[in-house]
């Protein structure tokens, strides 16, 4: 499904928008960078309650659609920064994280 | 949602507690980082659904008093932490679904999530949640 | 400042530094503490996450130290010192998403801030001193009977 879709239909608001035209494989819910390094794919949207800069690189290494950040929890304008240097999509809903993989994952597999 | 139709759903196992299947939990909250769990959750009888497998996620879920835990990503705790589990009374499901799934399956089931009231210091805060 | 209320119960926790293991134990001694006391859900619930924060950045960051618990006829007061290493910006390190945490600590659940708003936005009084070289002083009291929110 296209990430710009998605975006709309959830109401997402886009922190970088980098290319929405992106196709979005599945969803990835995790704050253990090691753990995404390990096992998100390429194309994965990855939900993550983490902020700090390293989460941008590790969306970059693992190439994925994009980065949300639920519950409104903005990050700090260097992340920001950085995600548009690097070309990493980042979003913001205000929904908690298991509405937000709840909301994508009935969008993904009706 | 009873904690059995809870193991149904997303194919997860009790390791504890399996006793305590007709349990209801109210929500659920997702995450890995305790700081989360420790700021953002507010009421009894939450379902915790994290990739962390630390004694410390079951000591949390007892200060909070917590529904039940379910692990996901197939990790399991170590013995001394479902032992300990075993004396608190919580509940610890674990299933192979990754984080995402688990959430999917059961939002799309009808499972609510846990929110926050608002807190004092709230509008002091460049994070907070805004609704 | 000193309360004269007279005290109902008091607890010393040593907390060793870096013991994983142990993590997190002062805090549900406190709540058994605190439920054996009758204490209302609210205010156990409140005294617990302020203790499970407290304890876990005297286990991360400091070089050790003790949780005390005073509960006295109209508040629950918790103390958590340490011996060092201080902190030189408590401003800086109060605010919410500042984190020094290693990426050890965060791979463990932990290290997304000091979780000291969190602990000030459970507390009725907060107040901490600090100084570097010789250690950290945190005092979060629940006011009984004052209501929250």
């Amino acid at each position: 499904m296209e990430l710009a879709k998605i975006v709309a239909d959830l109401g997402w608001e886009t922190l970088v928008g980098a290319d929405l035209t992106r196709d979005v494989r599945d969803g990835y819910c995790s704050d253990l960078l090691s753990d995404v390094l390990a096992h998100a794919q390429a194309g994965d949207l990855w939900i993550t309650h983490q902020r700090h800069l390293n989460v941008v690189a590790v969306g970059k290494l693992r190439d994925v659609a994009g980065i949300v950040f639920p519950r409104g929890l903005r990050p700090t304008p260097d992340v920001i920064a950085r995600a548009a240097q690097e070309r990493v999509n980042l979003f913001l809903s205000a929904d908690p994280a298991f509405v937000v993989a709840g909301k994508l994952y009935r969008m993904l597999h009706p | 949602m009873k904690l059995r139709e809870i193991a149904e759903l997303v194919e997860a196992n009790f390791i504890t507690g399996a006793d305590q299947a007709e349990r209801e939990v109210s929500r659920a909250f997702a995450a890995d980082l305790l700081s989360d769990v420790l700021a953002m959750v507010q009421e009894e009888g939450v379902l915790l659904i994290t990739g962390m497998t630390t004694p410390q996620v079951v000591r949390v879920a007892e200060v909070m008093n917590m529904g039940a835990v379910l692990f996901v990503r197939g990790k399991l705790p170590a013995a001394a932490t479902v032992e300990y589990a075993m004396g608190t009374g919580i509940p610890l499901l674990a299933t192979r679904r990754i984080m995402f799934e688990t959430c999917g399956i059961l939002y799309k089931a009808g499972l609510h999530a846990a929110q926050r009231k608002q807190m004092p210091l709230d509008h002091a805060l460049p994070d907070a949640t805004r609704s | 400042m000193p309360s004269r209320t007279p005290l109902v119960l008091r607890r010393i926790y040593p907390v060793a530094p870096r013991d994983l293991e142990q993590a997190g134990t002062v805090s549900t001694e406190v709540r058994r503490e605190l439920l054996a006391l009758g204490m209302s859900p609210d205010v156990v619930r409140r005294a617990s996450v302020i203790c499970f924060e407290g304890e876990m950045n005297i286990v991360l960051y400091s070089q050790g130290g003790r949780v005390i618990l005073l509960v006295k006829e109209d508040r629950v007061e918790l103390l958590f010192s340490d011996d060092g290493p201080g902190i030189a910006d408590i401003e800086l390190v109060s605010q919410p998403g500042y984190s020094t945490a290693p990426d050890w600590a965060r791979e463990l659940g932990f290290g997304a801030g000091l979780g000291i708003n969190n602990m000030e936005q459970n507390s009725d009084l907060f107040e901490i001193r600090s100084r570097v070289g010789e250690g950290t002083v945190v005092r979060a009291t629940i006011l009984l009977g004052v209501p929250f929110f």
